[in-house]
């Protein structure tokens, strides 16, 4: 199971498998049954304030959504179609303009078909947080192709 | 980043607000860009539009919009009713959002409307929904707070 689940293979999901988040730029750098570490570089073009460059809610919240996806199927061990039931998001404080946002995620609890995420987004202190998530997902929603068989199939395409 | 001012800004929203040309707000602000986003009113009624882009799907086999995309389209369309609707003296500043995904989004064109559903002195409180052909149909809905003064 633990070659499924090395970063490289997540990273490679997240550059073929999720065209928005190879779009942005998602970095994958943690990935146990713990939960998951992604973050998003600074990028200018992301900002929703004009007068400072602090990030728009709305691309920290994009960050926390895919990393409270992926860390169920961390938990979960495996891959599988997943929904998006409902996020809740509080912005604790702005992001700092010119600098990197890590997000955090963690699935503290499943059943047969709900998993229950919470999730923070962070500079450099977990103990610091930007914007704390909680989130619900449905498993197994279709029965199409997982994200990894996707991903795989594009790359060998290409 | 550019040397634009709070001022600035409010003025340009004040411009808008007397022109009905959203384009120069929108076009201060990179993520609105970033997703393309325009602004429509439709018998009094005033719509965002998300367009039509392969770069926000986030399942490519189904294939779905990215739920952030739509997350952060309900947050923008919120946001800029709060332009459109109240006295802004300064930029909204959002502090909470619950979005509730009721079906998947395909990669088409879509559609969002806010309303306030309290307008207070210091906190907006919001209902947004997001829809593409039907209206009917929702695709997401959100509630949201925002600090307004």
């Amino acid at each position: 199971m633990s070659d499924a689940f090395d970063i490289s293979q997540i990273q490679n999901i997240i550059d073929h498998g999720i065209p928005h988040c190879a779009d942005i730029g998602v970095r994958v750098h943690d990935m146990n049954a713990d939960g998951v570490t992604f973050s998003l570089p600074y990028q200018e073009r992301f900002a929703g304030n004009p007068v400072n460059g602090v990030l728009h809610g709305g691309i920290i919240t994009t960050l926390i959504d895919t990393a409270a996806g992926m860390c169920i199927y961390a938990r979960l061990q495996k891959y599988m179609p997943l929904a998006t039931l409902d996020l809740r998001i509080d912005y604790l404080k702005p992001a700092t303009p010119g600098e990197d946002v890590y997000t955090h995620a963690t699935c503290y609890r499943t059943t047969k078909q709900i998993a229950f995420v919470r999730a923070i987004a962070y500079h450099s202190d977990p103990d610091d947080p930007i914007a704390n998530a909680v989130g619900t997902f449905m498993l197994k929603s279709t029965t199409g192709k997982t994200l990894n068989e996707a991903a795989d199939e594009k790359r060998t395409k290409s | 980043m550019t040397t634009m001012t709070s001022e600035d800004f409010v003025a340009r929203i004040e411009q808008a607000k007397q022109s009905s040309d959203w384009r120069p707000v929108f076009e201060m602000i990179p993520y609105f860009t970033y997703l393309g986003l325009r602004l429509e009113r439709t018998d009094g009624r005033l719509i965002c539009i998300l367009p039509e882009d392969k770069k926000f799907i986030g399942n490519p086999t189904l294939p779905a919009l990215h739920g952030g995309v739509i997350g952060a389209f309900l947050e923008s369309t919120a946001l800029v009713h709060l332009f459109a609707t109240q006295e802004v003296t300064r930029l909204p500043k959002i502090i909470n959002i619950t979005v509730e995904y009721l079906r998947s989004g395909k990669p088409i064109e879509t559609y969002a409307e806010a309303v306030v559903t309290k307008p207070g002195r210091r906190v907006a409180n919001m209902r947004i929904e997001a829809w593409q052909k039907d209206r009917d149909r929702p695709i997401a809905a959100a509630h949201a707070n925002f600090l307004v003064s």
